[in-house]
């Protein structure tokens, strides 16, 4: 039998496929000093250093389009890799005889460590950058192949630590047969990225990059969170008879894809999705989806050194508008909290994050980081059916002075002469009990809500989701969840207001019956789950 | 030569982005350009000097220019500081 390790899955599918690993580990060092002529050196340093600025180039471009804010590190990177300090100094260590590879070394080990004994955290972490550049150049001179993700060399399983945004900017979807990382929750780039994308995903698999090295076939079932190492020839059989079966049901249901999500009893239910950025738009549409009913901005501003431009928000919400055309797109405003590392943003530490200054509290602070992406938004409200929503709100008076702020910058936005969407609809998350519970004192100043569930359980049963002990206290169907999303719909509908869900249970087949029976509108989630859940809808 | 204090305003100061716009300004001239905070003096033309500075917003910088384009120059960083660096909308 082969080694069987366990994880979290993401999808339902099965991968039998060889494995590519991505890995980024050190290079080791080499000799100090080498007979080769100085000059013979030089040149090679020089034609490695013109090699490493043209690949650079080439990926700032290939990537400009799409991902504007990561390809904007190349040129960074690229400013490293020409800064003649540097090179003089590598070239005065060739000078005295030592290698190349060493002098390469010497002289960014010691630029790196300036960096590192600098005061400010968001200079001290470029020594970050100047690594990345470092490992360039001597991955070129020692004619290490970079390993990329955008053209993988044959169909395969990736491995890896774990994915950030940057490593998956540019994905070899011919190649993809699914992943595996070590680490990461079913909230880590690499889940969100699977399952938008519909490819097998098996994340937080602890020891897999060291078992992996003596695999070359890997099966991945990411319906159970398994991955087998070496499978047999048995295996194999099984697995792909399995995956034929799958393979089978998935196409069944695809032709739910296009249909109205109506019960038996005609009551018709929207089917949206749960997006977090313009590419996942563009497959939500393809899966069936009816509208985004949440789309996740903080995507936008995570890994990256300074905030997103209101020009590069805009054009962001602009494009996913221009995607669902009159179909609603509800842009759910900042959502983050002193748990995400934001280097511009410099949060306090908090004792508990997920109870401090986050979402719309933290908004109503950063006035300005608000302010700009409300303008963003309004500037793209009139290419589409964009709405607005606010979440973290636990009590209506925030839900007042973030109404306040958008007055105003529609104001700013009038005495400019642009134009807007005056009227743009504004609703909030309710996921906070308190908000649950006093919603009527709200719900004249909002237009509609949307129950996220995942924060909504958590905070109900003041019990952390991700926590393994204390996952028997995860009961989306508990009688005091059960009761706070029913008063939620009730008062929604006696005011005329829509309500929807956005959290996991509106993709789950099991929850989906609950919600529909307490009276729901609309079920959000990820793209991949419309057509399984517009099924589970029309046969009920 | 020409020597001025600006200060800057762009909000991550001297950062990644607005320092690699800085020093691409920088390089299109012939004078040679130091920025001083500090005491410290760096080559405006390098990158990593100028990140090794750590100049964040609202802080002062003192630029040297000197060569037969020093005027033009000058004028140039000064209107990219003013301007926020590509970060002011």
């Amino acid at each position: 039998m082969g080694i069987v390790l366990k994880g979290i899955g993401i999808g339902n599918k099965i991968s039998i496929g060889k494995v590519f690993l991505y890995n980024k580990e050190k290079i080791e060092f080499s000799q100090e000093k080498d007979e080769l002529p100085f000059e013979i050196k030089i040149r090679q340093l020089e034609e490695s250093i013109e090699d490493v600025r043209r690949e650079l180039e080439e990926l700032y471009k290939s990537i400009k389009e799409t991902f504007p804010r990561e390809a904007e590190i190349f040129l960074f990177h690229k400013g490293i890799l020409e800064d003649e300090y540097v090179i003089e100094k590598i070239k005065s260590y060739l000078a005295e005889g030592y290698s190349l590879v060493y002098s390469i070394e010497r002289a960014f080990n010691e630029i790196k460590s300036e960096f590192e004994g600098m005061e400010q955290e968001l200079f001290r972490e470029r020594a970050k950058d100047i690594e990345d550049v470092e490992e360039r150049l001597l991955k070129k001179i020692l004619n290490i192949n970079t390993s990329s993700l955008s053209s993988l060399p044959y169909p395969c399983i990736v491995v890896a630590k774990d994915l950030t945004p940057s490593d998956t900017a540019n994905l070899d979807f011919i190649n993809l047969l699914g992943f595996v990382t070590e680490e990461g929750s079913i909230t880590s780039h690499t889940a969100i990225l699977a399952q938008a994308f519909n490819i097998p995903a098996v994340v937080g698999v602890r020891g897999i990059i060291d078992q992996v090295k003596k695999a070359e076939e890997i099966i991945i079932d990411s319906g159970e969170g398994l991955v087998i190492l070496n499978p047999t020839e048995e295996e194999k059989h099984f697995y792909s008879i399995k995956k034929d079966e799958k393979d089978k049901i998935s196409r069944e249901l695809i032709k739910f894809r296009d249909l109205p999500a109506i019960t038996s009893k005609g009551r018709r239910i929207k089917v949206f999705a749960n997006i977090g950025s313009e590419k996942e738009a563009e497959i939500a549409i393809n899966m069936g989806a009816e509208g985004i009913g949440l789309f996740r901005t903080e995507f936008i501003f995570l890994d990256r050194n300074d905030p997103p431009s209101e020009e590069e928000q805009f054009r962001i919400y602009k494009r996913v508008a221009e995607i669902f055309k009159d179909k609603p797109v509800i842009i759910r405003t900042l959502d983050i909290g002193g748990d995400k590392e934001i280097p511009y943003l410099k949060l306090e530490k908090e004792k508990n994050p997920f109870l401090g200054v986050r979402g719309l509290r933290l908004c109503l602070l950063e006035r300005e980081l608000f302010k700009v992406q409300l303008r963003a938004i309004l500037r793209a409200s009139v290419f589409g059916n964009i709405w607005i929503m606010y979440p973290m709100v636990a009590i209506k008076e925030e839900v007042e002075e973030a109404n306040k702020i958008l007055e105003e910058v529609k104001q700013e936005f009038e005495n400019e002469g642009k134009t807007f969407v005056r009227n743009i609809k504004v609703g909030i998350m309710v996921e906070i009990p308190s908000i649950a519970l006093s919603l009527e004192e709200v719900i004249d100043i909002i237009d509609f809500v949307s129950i996220g569930s995942n924060d909504l359980i958590q905070y109900t049963f003041a019990a952390d989701r991700t926590n393994e002990k204390l996952r028997y206290l995860y009961i989306p169907n508990h009688r005091a969840v059960v009761s706070l999303i029913k008063n939620v719909v009730d008062v929604c509908h006696k005011f005329g207001k829509e309500v929807g869900v956005c959290g996991e249970i509106a993709g789950d087949e099991e929850y989906v019956p609950l919600l529909v029976d307490l009276g729901v509108d609309e079920l959000s989630m990820a793209p991949s789950k419309i057509p399984v859940i517009k099924k589970k809808i029309i046969e009920l | 030569m020409i020597v001025e204090k600006l200060t800057i305003k762009n909000k991550t100061g001297l950062h990644a982005r607005p320092a690699t716009l800085f020093v691409e300004t920088a390089k299109k001239f012939k004078s040679k350009i130091l920025v001083e905070k500090e005491g410290k003096k760096v080559d405006a033309k390098s990158l990593i000097g100028i990140l090794s500075l750590g100049v964040e917003q609202g802080q002062d910088i003192v630029i040297h220019v000197e060569g037969p384009d020093e005027k033009e120059a000058f004028e140039e960083l000064k209107r990219m500081i003013d301007s926020g660096l590509g970060e002011g909308e």
